[in-house]
């Protein structure tokens, strides 16, 4: 079986500017680090990043996650739940420098979940009647084009259509790997990566121990590993 | 009110009380994160954190450096987890959220409505940060507990229509502040508590919103752990 092994150095390989990359982690807790240096250090820019949210500018309060690539002007437009304790992502939205796109945690989730699932979009209760439902966005229903988030009355009860999201990158963390890409979180690590490893054209791992094929129980695996294309091993 | 307790803490102290032992709870950031400080000794919640677990534990002795693997709450700082807890993903973990399978959610509010709106995630200008969980939370939770104090500086935040963006519609179950307990049924709302001391009159006059005064009007109890 071909390796799935990636230097880090070799991640640049895969990155253009304005591509769509998904990032695991909540609060950085989940991002993994090394791939994001990469990131920064290839020089792409002008990057369409989905994730949950932009976790610390405090470097001492936990991780930067995709802070590092917002602080260094890399992104132009961000798709996310939270960025309420990054001041710089707030400043850039502000000033009009990076498009950010806020969407419920949970409904940005199903979104992914759907987009890697085949599914058509995500029929939700959360954000109808809040300004969720008034995003301006082109979608065609049945023929019919609309310029705004569609809401739909299912048997008596309001609902909004949420699209599917997909990515041409996704990056996960993980705190165990077989070399086939079979993945283990650790905690709340695990958060959106599952969930990105099915949206991602092409997924990259980076993890903490990787391990021999087989070494991990089939019922403990919490990524199948069919799903990871490319595993950066521990420095 | 008791002279030295802050308004604050004496409203986390009457939600302790809203709570069974055994439910599942998600308690917001800030004011509803002190209610687990006045629990009654019998009454042991499974707390849920949305990033992705059941059972959140006290802050652990030796915390990992950031970027080794560690487990950390909604807000990204370090906690532990409980026997009988569990972790999941994020899909799962608002499933929860959405789906009805927590017994309450306690939240922080800027603005309630008499009908049972909550604004609690932005002011437009000013503070934009997202709304995170708060609407997967506030639409699911089989009961909505709102934490707000009465009026912000001397204006009214319990009005008739919110004027700030929602973060939900209809939804409030009950909203306690430092002066009264109100609930919502049948999207009216009603007033069941007054804090000590603190008369209808009083009420009516910090408050814009429409509310009927119940039947059964008490005065406020509130756990007394700790004290």
């Amino acid at each position: 079986m071909k390796s799935k092994r990636l230097e880090i150095e070799q991640v640049a390989s895969f990155l253009r500017d304005g591509m769509t990359i998904m990032y695991g982690g909540f609060m950085g807790n989940g991002t993994p680090p090394r791939i994001m240096q990469a990131i920064l250090d290839s020089g792409v820019k002008d990057l369409t990043m989905i994730g949950d949210d932009t976790a610390f500018l405090d470097a001492t309060k936990g991780p930067e996650g995709v802070g590092l690539l917002i602080r260094n002007k890399r992104v132009k437009k961000l798709i996310t739940g939270h960025i309420g304790l990054n001041k710089e992502a707030q400043r850039q939205m502000i000033a009009g420098e990076m498009e950010i796109e806020l969407s419920p945690i949970g409904t940005l989730a199903e979104r992914i979940r759907a987009g890697g699932s085949g599914l058509g979009g995500v029929i939700t209760p959360t954000g109808v009647g809040t300004s969720v439902g008034e995003v301006k966005m082109d979608v065609s229903i049945n023929g019919q084009k609309f310029n705004q988030k569609q809401t739909i009355n299912i048997n008596g009860r309001d609902f909004l259509l949420e699209l599917p999201l997909v990515a041409d990158l996704a990056v996960l963390e993980a705190v165990k790997a077989d070399a086939f890409g079979n993945l283990v979180y650790f905690r709340s690590m695990r958060n959106h990566n599952p969930l990105m490893a099915l949206a991602g054209k092409t997924v990259i791992v980076e993890a903490h121990e990787v391990v021999e094929v087989g070494a991990i129980d089939p019922d403990l695996i919490m990524t199948p590993g069919i799903l990871v294309d490319h595993i950066v091993y521990p420095a | 009110m008791t002279q030295e307790m802050s308004a604050k803490e004496f409203i986390a102290r009457r939600i302790a009380l809203e709570l069974k032992d055994g439910d599942v709870v998600n308690l917001g950031i800030g004011l509803p994160t002190l209610v687990a400080n006045y629990l009654p000794a019998d009454v042991h919640l499974m707390l849920h954190s949305e990033n992705g677990f059941v059972g959140i534990g006290p802050v652990p002795k030796d915390i990992p450096p950031i970027g080794k693997p560690r487990l950390v709450n909604a807000g990204g700082n370090p906690v532990s987890i409980l026997p009988g807890g569990s972790t999941f993903d994020i899909s799962t973990s608002f499933a929860l959220m959405r789906g009805g399978h927590l017994d309450a959610a306690v939240l922080g509010g800027m603005q309630v409505a008499e009908n049972g709106d909550l604004a609690n995630w932005m002011i437009p200008g000013k503070n934009v940060p997202g709304m995170g969980g708060a609407m997967d939370l506030a639409v699911g939770a089989k009961m909505l507990i709102v934490a707000m104090e009465h009026t912000s500086n001397g204006e009214k935040k319990i009005l008739k229509k919110c004027t700030l963006p929602l973060t939900v519609k209809n939804r409030v179950s009950t909203l306690v502040t430092e002066m009264a307990l109100f609930r919502f049924r049948d999207g009216k709302m009603f007033l069941e508590e007054t804090a000590p001391g603190v008369s209808v009159e009083e009420i009516r006059a910090a408050t814009e919103a429409d509310f009927t005064v119940s039947d059964n009007l008490k005065e406020m109890v509130i756990s007394q752990t700790g004290l």
